[in-house]
């Protein structure tokens, strides 16, 4: 987990004083103050959430909008991603690039319609995000923070019928989609702007408020009975079985979308012979990474212009390998390192992601890790861990 | 029969010169829930302070450290199995290893009680 600069004092999130009062255990994390869990402890809070619904602060999350005509063809310069035909009420996956083609940031971006995206940036990184997209197009476009909103995420299997109960109308938006609701009971009506995501795997929201209404909002929803709070490690072991990178560990400005599996996250239109290819920074890498994976699939693989890529991991022995770990071939040779691991609480296995050679890179593939000097073997496996259960409609 | 304490967080309660080592209540609370042990073999001996094993939770790893010199005369093969008898059970079903004391009177270097509760409060 990625803490920032340690010698700043560290902020609070609208739902500090709450995490006290429940007992959680905070530690510093991007900056802020936050809560890694609650008495129930990890596996707990892991388990509660795969199997009815968990309360989340997120809101050391950066929120920000980007209003005017021309914003959306802005913002599409900084990433290979398709923003300009993302229709109204829908959400997408978004990966700011540096001019290598490094990823700067990962992040989630919504059209609100008449001229605005609403995105969410990670907590470490909005800082710089924020300058890196004023500096780019900020003549182009309205960069607005939005440091007075809060940001929970309610997940889990029960989490629709959760939130329906307190704003009928939401468990109609699929995955991905969302928009500004009503949430409350006789007592309270809580205005907030929901999309129907997550991070965990599971079925789920994630939902903006005004700071102010922070705690009453998490007050009501932690009131209902399929609801427990969730911390920061079971968000981390959930996200790892749900296959879904941890920015600072599993990506960073040193790996590439194509070197990241991010693939999917690139749109036809965006590559080479799309009706709007490239013409985002780094774009002659990433296209060449995308043609070099395309000839692998083909049996061909350029290794020269793709020379590495993320994989998931099992290990076959029940040991779990670590962020850090290096990652040998049966021969020895050195051919990558893990970015995230542990015992998946779900999976009941040892699971991790890393980076190994793209000669290495196909699932079934048994290399081993090398565990305080022991070598734990370990197969390459698709992504996810766990299946994931995204309402689809 | 006595109780001693590391300031590693290791408790050694020694008979003679036979002794049984386990983590703390404080150790496992800290390090949440157990799903991982590596023991030593038995056999192996190792000087006061070496790293003898290795304790594993969801969310981090943690060496386990000799809290005296000696021989590894057993290892609790229930642990292993069910390493969250270290959370359950940290003073009795979860202990870790036996050790055969080589110099019983480093148990004079190590906290009582009292002295070890304080030290990981303030920790």
């Amino acid at each position: 987990m990625a803490a920032s600069d340690d010698s700043l004092p560290l902020q609070k999130t609208p739902l500090h004083a709450l995490h006290v009062e429940l007992g959680a255990r905070m530690v510093p994390f991007a900056g802020y103050s936050m809560p890694v869990q609650y008495p129930a402890g990890l596996m707990a809070e892991h388990k509660h959430t795969r199997t009815a619904a968990g309360l989340f602060d997120i809101s050391h999350m950066g929120q920000l909008r980007l209003v005017g005509p021309d914003a959306a063809a802005a913002f599409e310069t900084l990433m290979p991603v398709d923003v300009v035909d993302l229709a109204p009420g829908k959400q997408r996956y978004g990966l700011l690039l540096n001019d290598a083609g490094g990823i700067l940031d990962d992040l989630m971006f919504f059209n609100e319609g008449h001229d605005s995206l609403f995105v969410i940036v990670n907590g470490a990184c909005k800082v710089a995000d924020l300058a890196h997209i004023q500096a780019r197009i900020g003549a182009r476009c309205d960069v607005q923070p939005m440091p007075d909103h809060a940001l929970l995420a309610l997940q889990g299997p029960q989490a629709a019928a959760t939130l329906a109960r307190l704003s009928p109308g939401v468990e109609r938006f699929v995955f991905m989609t969302g928009g500004a609701v009503q949430i409350g009971d006789k007592d309270v009506k809580i205005p907030a702007f929901v999309t129907r995501s997550g991070y965990t795997g599971e079925d789920g929201f994630e939902i903006s408020v005004k700071a102010d209404d922070a705690e009453a909002l998490a007050r009501l929803l932690l009131a209902q009975p399929e609801v427990q709070p969730i911390g920061l490690g079971a968000r981390n072991s959930l996200r790892l079985e749900a296959g879904l990178c941890l920015y600072g560990h599993d990506i960073d400005e040193t790996t590439t979308p194509v070197e990241a599996s991010l693939n999917w996250a690139i749109q036809k239109v965006r590559r080479t012979g799309g009706a709007r290819a490239g013409g985002f920074p780094g774009a002659d890498k990433v296209l060449a990474q995308l043609a070099a994976a395309a000839s692998g699939a083909a049996g061909i693989a350029d290794h020269d212009t793709l020379k590495r890529r993320r994989v998931g991991l099992v290990a076959l022995e029940r040991i779990p390998v670590r962020d850090g770990t290096p990652l040998e071939s049966f021969e020895g040779a050195a051919i990558g390192q893990v970015t995230s691991g542990l015992l998946g609480p779900t999976a009941d296995r040892p699971i991790a992601m890393g980076y190994v050679a793209t000669a290495y890179a196909e699932p079934g593939t048994r290399i081993q890790a090398i565990v305080r000097g022991k070598p734990v073997p370990m197969e390459v496996t698709t992504l996810p861990f766990v299946p994931t259960r995204y309402y689809r409609g | 029969m006595s109780t001693k304490f590391t300031k590693d967080h290791e408790w050694v309660q020694a008979t003679g010169s036979d002794a049984i080592v386990g983590i703390t209540v404080h150790a496992q609370d800290a390090l949440g829930d157990v799903v991982f042990v590596d023991l030593p073999d038995v056999g192996k001996t190792f000087a006061q302070g070496e790293v003898a094993g290795v304790v594993e939770s969801v969310k981090a790893a943690a060496d386990v450290f000799m809290p005296v010199s000696g021989e590894i005369t057993e290892v609790n093969e229930a642990l292993r199995a069910d390493p969250s008898l270290a959370n359950s059970d940290p003073l009795a079903a979860g202990w870790f290893f036996k050790v055969k004391l080589s110099d019983p009177l480093q148990l004079d270097t190590l906290l009582d009680a009292a002295d070890y509760d304080k030290f990981a409060a303030e920790s």
